[in-house]
């Protein structure tokens, strides 16, 4: 199994005709991703790649195509409505890729579709991929395989970096989900810990943070909670000076609050196993899979 | 970005906030001058993106205009946190019957733009969340509504017992959320908000914060940005579309995506080595950027080697690896350069690489301990 996406998603994909919506459309088709229609205002009629039909609004598309799920390319001046849009049509799970969408911005979206009853992942995130089954997003559809771990992360590259090395050791993934390293966004560590807890084929999970706030230290309080999986965790920027953003809007200490030392603490406090290098998950996971 | 206190103070007066006048000075005339107009009682403040103003000897109070140029001849060619101080903010000075606190920023827990008012002001608001957190009122503002009065009027009620106060405090409340939302901030600050003998209510110090994602949209806040006052290699970095800062070790670092980045970094200490910068050429692999990077990098004279760690994805190696090759043809690059990538089109990439004379490696951690080595002079 997997969570949030998988061979039943059918996807919308927003801003399909940009350059970067086009050029990941390609490669989630190659993935094998449901890609059912685009939407792009003022080219409906239209036909991307002479396959997939472009629609002027996210409401004609799922009315045409029964898309449920869409994917957001759009600029960030842009991307807002973009998600309001998708959340009025009723698709019921959003993945905004969209880096640079105003933190105020973000405030009005995450009510409006949480009262909508979608789920949200991003702004600023990778997507996911549930492997062998559908991508959604931008993570490279090679870096793994289907196998038992489920895998959530801030980061993007760092992700790729992680579950490269695991299957380099042989060991695949049911989902791995990046949930974007922005100060407000759709879905959580905790919402992310809580599928994978559900999911009767994931047997062990990887959490990655980052500096800035407290979202691994709640995360580390649900797992002793509620997950009864082995988790096994890394937090990278233990040698970030306090006071300074870290290119991620997220990545920013300032006082105590969310330095590397606190979150690893809360990991180790937790019951987490927690990596000291980004090669150490490998043993740890394959330790938690014994 | 960070924006200076008296630009802060005109955002807040704009939207109808009692702020006390004041004027910038560049020379310590220019501040005798308008110390004079104010009637010689002022204070001179340093305008720097740096926290503890006053510890550092940035913020002195004048009895006299003459008094005044003195200080500010001391204070503008001070260095506060590393930073230049390069104007002075001149301003009467107030008597001060009390001293309270009112600040608003974008809160990750309440996921909403969050007030926090005490009447303990003019100290280190931290301290007093630590050890007195019952001394801050909270209060999370539903964005769809905006701020409604009676929020405003019951977080001045924790404030002041005098309903002329309370309502005055209201108002500023109020004005302050509006700046906050017209600049798109991501922090706004009064510290303190006072009382004078008289009853007056006055907002007299301004800090404010900008979400750099709002600077599309905002032209005119973009306008205040002043490079001057930040580590110009950081300037450089921005203008080329790059994030870096400038740390204090000798190992170079430049990586795709801030996660890894920070990764590398901390990979660097756990090898016994120190990084001398964070650098993140983000998603795109446009060889310019890479350009940009090296050039960047190598301007710092303590960096003595130079790292690559690339896990492409939507960055192509080969992109990177042209970036590099075409770099070191147009920079002479003092320094030993490790190369580590993987990922899309990393095939192609080793071999531009190889062709130029250049090793590349796949593998993490070998790159950094390698690094590390060579910075401290061992290994070749």
């Amino acid at each position: 199994m997997s969570i949030f996406a998988d061979q039943e998603t059918r996807l919308v994909v927003q801003g399909i005709t940009g350059r970067d919506g086009s050029f990941h459309t390609r490669q989630m088709i190659e993935y094998g991703t449901r890609v059912v229609a685009g939407v792009t205002p003022g080219k409906g009629g239209q036909r991307f790649d002479d396959s997939v039909p472009v629609f002027d609004t996210v409401e004609q598309a799922v009315m045409e195509t029964g898309a449920n799920t869409s994917v957001v390319y759009v600029p960030p001046a842009f991307a807002a409505d973009a998600m309001f849009e998708a959340a009025d049509a009723g698709i019921e799970f959003i993945v905004c890729i969209t880096e640079g969408v105003p933190v105020l911005d973000m405030t009005r979206v995450r009510p409006f579709v949480s009262e909508k009853g979608s789920r949200l992942l991003g702004p600023n995130c990778p997507g996911l991929i549930s492997a062998g089954k559908t991508k959604v997003g931008i993570i490279p559809g090679n870096i793994t395989d289907l196998g038992p771990v489920g895998l959530v992360s801030r980061s993007g590259t760092l992700t790729y970096e992680v579950v490269a090395k695991l299957k380099g050791a042989g060991v695949g993934t049911t989902t791995c989900v990046g949930i974007g390293g922005d100060p407000i966004n759709g879905t959580s560590f905790i919402d992310c810990l809580a599928a994978f807890q559900e999911d009767p084929e994931t047997e062990a999970i990887v959490m990655i943070g980052e500096i800035g706030g407290t979202d691994e230290q709640d995360a580390a309080r649900f797992v002793r909670e509620h997950v009864d999986k082995p988790v096994v965790g890394f937090i990278a920027g233990q040698t970030a000076p306090p006071g300074r953003r870290m290119g991620h809007a997220g990545a920013i200490i300032s006082g105590s609050a969310g330095t590397a030392e606190e979150k690893i603490q809360a990991f180790e406090d937790n019951g987490i196993g927690v990596a000291k290098r980004p090669i150490d998950v490998v043993g740890l996971v394959q330790e938690a899979l014994r | 970005m960070n924006i200076h206190e008296y630009q802060a103070r005109e955002i807040f007066r704009n939207h109808g906030m009692p702020v006390p006048p004041g004027d910038i000075a560049r020379t310590p005339e220019e501040a005798e001058r308008i110390a004079q107009k104010y009637g010689g009682k002022v204070v001179v403040k340093a305008q720097v993106h740096a926290g503890g103003r006053g510890k550092a000897g940035g913020v002195k109070l004048a009895k006299s205009a003459a008094e005044a140029g003195e200080h500010a001849s001391r204070i503008l060619g001070m260095r506060i946190k590393d930073l230049p101080v390069e104007q002075v903010l001149v301003t009467p000075t107030e008597d001060i019957a009390s001293e309270a606190y009112v600040g608003l920023v974008v809160d990750r827990g309440s996921k909403s733009a969050v007030f926090m008012v005490s009447s303990e002001g003019g100290v280190d608001i931290e301290e007093v969340a630590a050890t007195n957190p019952d001394a801050i009122r909270k209060l999370a503002v539903d964005p769809r509504y905006g701020l409604l009065p009676h929020q405003a009027y019951t977080l001045a009620t924790a404030l002041y017992s005098d309903v002329k106060q309370q309502r005055a405090a209201a108002n500023i409340i109020a004005q302050l959320y509006d700046s906050f939302i017209d600049a798109g901030a991501s922090l706004a600050e009064i510290n303190p908000l006072i009382t004078t003998p008289a009853g007056d209510v006055k907002a007299i110090d301004a800090k404010m914060n900008i979400d750099d994602n709002e600077l599309f949209r905002k032209p005119r806040i973009e306008a205040l940005r002043d490079d001057s006052s930040e580590e110009p290699s950081e300037v450089v970095a921005r203008e080329a579309g790059l994030t870096f800062i400038k740390l204090d070790g000798d190992v170079g670092c430049c990586v795709n995506g801030a996660g890894l980045a920070m990764a590398t970094m901390d990979l660097v200490k756990y090898y016994g080595g120190e990084p001398a910068n964070f650098l993140d050429i983000g998603g795109s692999s446009n060889p310019e950027k890479v350009v940009s990077a090296l050039k960047i990098i190598t301007s710092d004279p303590s960096v003595k080697v130079i790292l690559f760690n690339i896990f492409g994805g939507i960055t192509r190696c080969d992109d990177v690896a042209n970036g590099i090759v075409t770099a070191t043809r147009q920079i002479d690059i003092q320094v030993p350069i490790v190369i580590r990538l993987t990922g899309t089109n990393e095939e192609r990439a080793v071999q531009i690489l190889e062709e130029a004379g250049f090793n590349a490696m796949t593998d993490m951690d070998e790159a950094v301990e390698r690094a590390v080595k060579l910075a401290k002079g061992e290994g070749k």
